[in-house]
């Protein structure tokens, strides 16, 4: 029986997990919800995830929901095909769940209120906060100087290998790189530079974005 | 050598201290101000880049993100004092996704009203009563679906007091004392229960008496 995610392939989150099962080579299937049509806030979909939000698994009789939940799940059940992804041991994986934690809670904030004011609110026929998305940008700025920083010392965030905290960001910068023309902020600073184009043309994450073209 | 927590006044900080007193591990703390900007310091960024509280130093282990650190400690000393990671993968999993619920969908508007209500004018912060009005619409509905799940179940993740559950005390403690919002946990019947259960645990107890 094979894992399904429900989840648009265009959102950040579903995103998320969908790049940690292909590092697993782990079966799933992706069952489309239409944020547009609001099917995410429906009886059937809120019976699933109560706070209307995606993307939530569904592994047989299991259901688990939130990306980072998931992810460290999946790491955790199939920790034999990757140690590297979720630590070696117990004090390289606090530090996954350290920059994981950082991801969630300095960089994805920033990321996803400028994702919200440049696309989704016009869309909605709104107006953009300019000022908003400037601020947030000038905070990802000291964000991006700390990774630079860190990546200086160290090839990855959690350490010397690719681990979940790296797999994390893949969605959000990915967005800042393309529809939010916020490119900048990574191609600005050498380490971050070199650390995205590695983590950018893993195997896993191509088959996301093979996938998110509407060709996988 | 014991275990550090910087900042024991803060309510981040206060979910390290809870997770070692659960389990049983001895630790000091060391005071960080941060209405005099002590978080801002070039010996505080060492440890901490981001400026924020907390960090802990374990000998020359260095972590923060309070919710990596009470991770970290819930599975090293599993076996010792209250297991707050659940016994199979699946409810490890139900602790991390009622974990990241507190992080994503519960602590944002609280955090707002703590700093509306408390802190400002401190952080720069300026009261505005349209963000507190709409930050506790937000967390209401956050309510109503925890009303919900602790009707099914006695803690967020099962059956079982877990990280999820202790994660909610410090800043939760905030909402129904200084910021003046008890209703909205006594206005809901297994919230409420939740509510008296958790936060009467001896670990609580223990670390408002160590802050006081």
């Amino acid at each position: 029986m094979v894992v399904k995610v429900y989840g648009p392939i265009q959102a950040a989150c579903p995103q998320r997990v969908l790049a940690c099962l292909f590092e697993f080579g782990v079966d799933f299937e992706l069952i489309t919800v239409d944020l547009d049509s609001n099917e995410h806030k429906q009886p059937d979909f809120l019976q699933k995830q109560p706070f209307g939000q995606v993307p939530v698994v569904e592994d047989g009789e299991f259901r688990l929901f939130e990306s980072r939940a998931i992810i460290r799940y999946y790491a955790t059940k199939y920790g034999d095909k990757n140690r590297n992804l979720y630590g070696t041991t117990l004090e390289e994986k606090a530090l996954v769940d350290q920059w994981l934690e950082v991801e969630a809670h300095h960089f994805n904030d920033m990321v996803y209120t400028i994702v919200l004011q440049k696309l989704v609110i016009p869309k909605m026929g709104g107006r953009t906060d300019f000022d908003l998305v400037h601020n947030c940008e000038k905070k990802l700025e000291q964000v991006f100087d700390i990774y630079e920083q860190r990546l200086s010392k160290n090839n990855y965030l959690a350490g010397n290998w690719f681990t979940l905290a790296d797999l994390s960001h893949l969605p959000g910068i990915r967005y800042l790189m393309n529809e939010c023309e916020l490119g900048h902020l990574v191609r600005d600073r050498k380490k971050v530079n070199l650390w995205w184009d590695d983590i950018s043309n893993r195997p896993a994450w191509k088959k996301v974005m093979q996938m998110f073209n509407g060709q996988g | 050598m014991v275990v550090k927590v910087y900042g024991p006044a803060y309510a981040s900080p206060k979910r390290v201290l809870l997770c070692l007193v659960e389990k049983e591990i001895d630790f000091e703390t060391v005071p960080v101000d941060l209405i005099a900007g002590e978080n801002l310091t070039p010996d505080y960024l060492q440890l901490q880049p981001f400026g924020s509280l907390p960090v802990i130093q374990d000998g020359d282990y260095i972590l923060f993100e309070s919710r990596a650190i009470i991770r970290y400690y819930a599975e090293k000393y599993k076996t010792q004092g209250t297991d707050l990671l659940g016994k199979t993968l699946e409810d490890q999993g139900l602790v991390n996704q009622w974990l990241e619920v507190e992080a994503h969908n519960y602590h944002p508007p609280l955090i707002n009203l703590v700093l509306h209500i408390m802190f400002s004018p401190h952080f720069g912060i300026v009261r505005n009563e349209q963000v507190i009005k709409e930050s506790e619409e937000k967390l209401a509905k956050v309510l109503d679906v925890y009303e919900d799940r602790l009707s099914k179940s006695k803690y967020l993740a099962g059956d079982f007091f877990s990280l999820a559950d202790l994660s909610h005390i410090p800043f939760t403690s905030y909402l129904v004392g200084p910021v003046g919002k008890e209703y909205m946990i006594k206005e809901r019947k297994h919230v409420s229960a939740w509510w008296d259960d958790i936060s009467s645990r001896p670990s609580w107890l223990k670390v408002l008496e160590i802050c006081k």
